[in-house]
């Protein structure tokens, strides 16, 4: 028989889970149910206690917390991780694919014995021959193949994709939380901060509802014969501030930047899209002088709704990919879009 | 002051980007169809940790690179006949199966035996660099296998940049939620860094590099030793190209103030 485990973690306040958390519980709740598992869930988190309130009271709540789990650093995590582990003794154990928890839990998963599969889309059990195995689906080739898999080892680990599941919302009632005691392994690390790009202005924002990919059309020369950066710069951060949407950006423009080339200031490889760049997830994306695959075929995988701001009518790698090409240049189109927008604020 | 460093590089190879791919239709072996023919790269996040590992060596003299990679010798010798014009290493080629479905824990054991094997090598003053995904498996797994394998407990990933410093401790940058980097120092060695693109473009090719690379590139690769996969129990139901296909609503004939109107419209509808 089955047992479950959902790994969670605090955000950076110490005593809040992370969305993606949430979800790894929704996912958790529902193959308990589905296969009729016993269902643990595990926090590593500075105040557990505070964290563990949005958790459901039907679950046994494992903890391990205080200030060595205030930094997500390898040897504590995995320590962290491993000790929830062995307290639950899950076959099964789901987790989000976080940075922090994808940093340890491969090697937490060696460490038990286990094995593990990560940026898991979506979670099903199917009958076979007359025992429910669990079937995972996810991406290879950078988004490009889909695939299902599955394994009969135990302990499986699986890391699921943030944005592929619903947040658990607290009914606000929660089981009491047993600490989990052990001590806390010796390190080299110590984390000191965090830093945004140098470049200032955030432009990267995971719960926007709109994904705006900047393509390097935005640097080329314009019908004038001359390029307009500036003007683009402009153009990209009146429309970001105007509908609070997220930056993402094609590989051939990041990298204009390292190659000493005038390039949108603003712009970094933490914006970049495609083979060697995020996939994100939002609602909508709106892709704006992009010509070439990875921002339209591997870059917006995972945008539900797609819009393309093209010069060229032919583009064969929007045909197909994007809901609606408007043949046009961008430059007067965000222009006048920036504008509206404007006008229509209060 | 400068201190000599070990750097061992794992690095896969993958189909170039920009080629068509099709999985075979057998799931249960699954593979890609001529992705023995098809043009192949270094694994590019991977690459960014070469050529990281490759400036890390030389601002630092007596520093040596590894390149630990695992592939079909023939097409290991293809794709390495490019990367040895651009950065000084010493190849040390695992001849195994091609391709992004192969078990990441039995291909983490096949690399850290390999590291494991590297005549004089210092684990405890190791540098293990790698891409904290590939372009093929993606999963992002298999460095911290290779890490855990053996014994490095101080590991960073989706990093962007190490700043070595005289005392011998150095800082992290690794990429988090929300477009930030999180700051690490470590105050010492072994460690394992998982790089994303970090800050470097791809150096040119320099034929006196390549031709050094060369003379050990082509008797290592004769020698190298076959690695087989085991499964661990991982077995595939289905391998498929998405089936989405969109239809694609062109528009020619707007003006920029009618295209804006469509899109604030758009923009605003739940």
């Amino acid at each position: 028989m089955e047992s479950i485990l959902v790994l969670t973690h605090a955000d950076e306040s110490g005593s809040a889970l992370t969305k993606p958390s949430l979800e790894a519980v929704t996912a958790g709740l529902e193959l308990a149910a589905r296969l009729a598992a016993p269902l643990t869930i595990g926090i590593v988190a500075v105040d557990a206690q505070t964290a563990s309130k949005a958790l459901p009271s039907t679950a046994r709540i494992l903890a391990v917390s205080g200030e060595p789990y205030a930094q997500p650093r390898y040897a504590t995590d995995a320590a962290a991780c491993a000790a929830l582990w062995r307290a639950a003794n899950p076959t099964i154990v789901l987790a989000p694919a976080s940075s922090r928890f994808t940093r340890v839990l491969p090697s937490v998963a060696h460490r038990l014995g286990g094995l593990i599969d990560t940026h898991i889309s979506s979670l099903q059990v199917e009958a076979i021959s007359g025992t429910d195995a669990i079937e995972v689906t996810r991406w290879f080739y950078r988004q490009r193949v889909e695939a299902v898999l599955t394994r009969t080892a135990r302990p499986w680990f699986l890391l699921l994709d943030p944005g592929t599941n619903a947040a658990f919302a607290s009914t606000g009632a929660s089981a009491p939380i047993e600490e989990i005691q052990f001590d806390p392994p010796t390190t080299k690390t110590t984390v000191t901060g965090f830093r945004a790009p140098e470049q200032g202005q955030q432009t990267i924002r995971p719960d926007a509802k709109l994904l705006f990919v900047a393509g390097a059309g935005w640097t080329k020369k314009q019908p004038d014969g001359q390029t307009h950066v500036p003007e683009a710069a402009d153009l990209i951060l009146g429309f970001l501030t105007a509908t609070g949407a997220s930056l993402g950006s094609s590989k051939s423009l990041v990298d204009q930047g390292g190659e000493g080339n005038s390039v949108l200031p603003f712009l970094t490889h933490l914006n970049q899209i495609g083979q060697t760049g995020a996939t994100p997830r939002h609602a909508k994306g709106l892709s704006t002088c992009c010509h070439g695959e990875e921002p339209h075929v591997v870059g917006w995988r995972f945008i539900a709704d797609r819009r393309a701001i093209s010069l060229d009518p032919n583009c064969g790698w929007t045909r197909g990919k994007a809901d609606v090409v408007y043949v046009a240049d961008a430059f007067p189109v965000i222009a006048k879009l920036n504008a509206l927008l404007q006008a229509q604020k209060p | 002051m400068s201190n000599p460093l070990q750097i061992v590089v794992c690095a896969g190879i993958s189909p170039d980007p920009l080629q068509t791919l099709e999985p075979t239709h057998d799931a249960a072996n699954p593979g890609l169809k001529n992705e023995l023919v098809l043009p192949a790269v270094l694994d590019p996040w991977a690459a960014s940790a070469l050529y990281e590992a490759a400036a890390l060596a030389a601002k630092n003299p007596g520093s040596k690179v590894w390149l630990v990679s695992l592939g079909p010798k023939a097409k290991l010798q293809q794709v390495l006949m490019t990367i040895a014009q651009k950065v000084p290493f010493e190849l040390v080629p695992i001849d195994g199966p091609i391709g992004g479905f192969p078990d990441a824990h039995s291909t983490a054991a096949a690399l850290a035996a390999a590291i494991d094997s590297i005549p004089g090598l210092d684990r405890s003053n190791l540098l293990l660099f790698g891409g904290w995904e590939s372009a093929t498996r993606g999963a992002g797994v298999t460095l911290q296998l290779v890490g855990e394998l053996l014994g490095i407990t101080d590991q960073f990933q989706g990093v962007d940049q190490i700043t070595l410093r005289d005392d011998g401790s150095f800082e992290i940058l690794e990429r988090v939620e929300g477009g930030k980097h999180q700051v690490s120092v470590c105050t010492g060695l072994p460690a394992l860094l998982g790089w994303a693109t970090g800050n470097l473009a791809e150096p040119r090719n320099n034929p006196q590099i390549g031709m050094a690379n060369m003379r050990t590139i082509m008797p290592a690769l004769q020698k190298a030793k076959p690695a087989t996969l085991d499964p661990n129990t991982l077995s595939y139901l289905s391998v498929a190209l998405p089936k989405q296909q969109r239809t694609t609503r062109v528009v020619k004939d707007l003006s920029p103030d009618q295209i804006a109107a469509e899109l604030v419209e758009w923009i605003g509808a739940e």
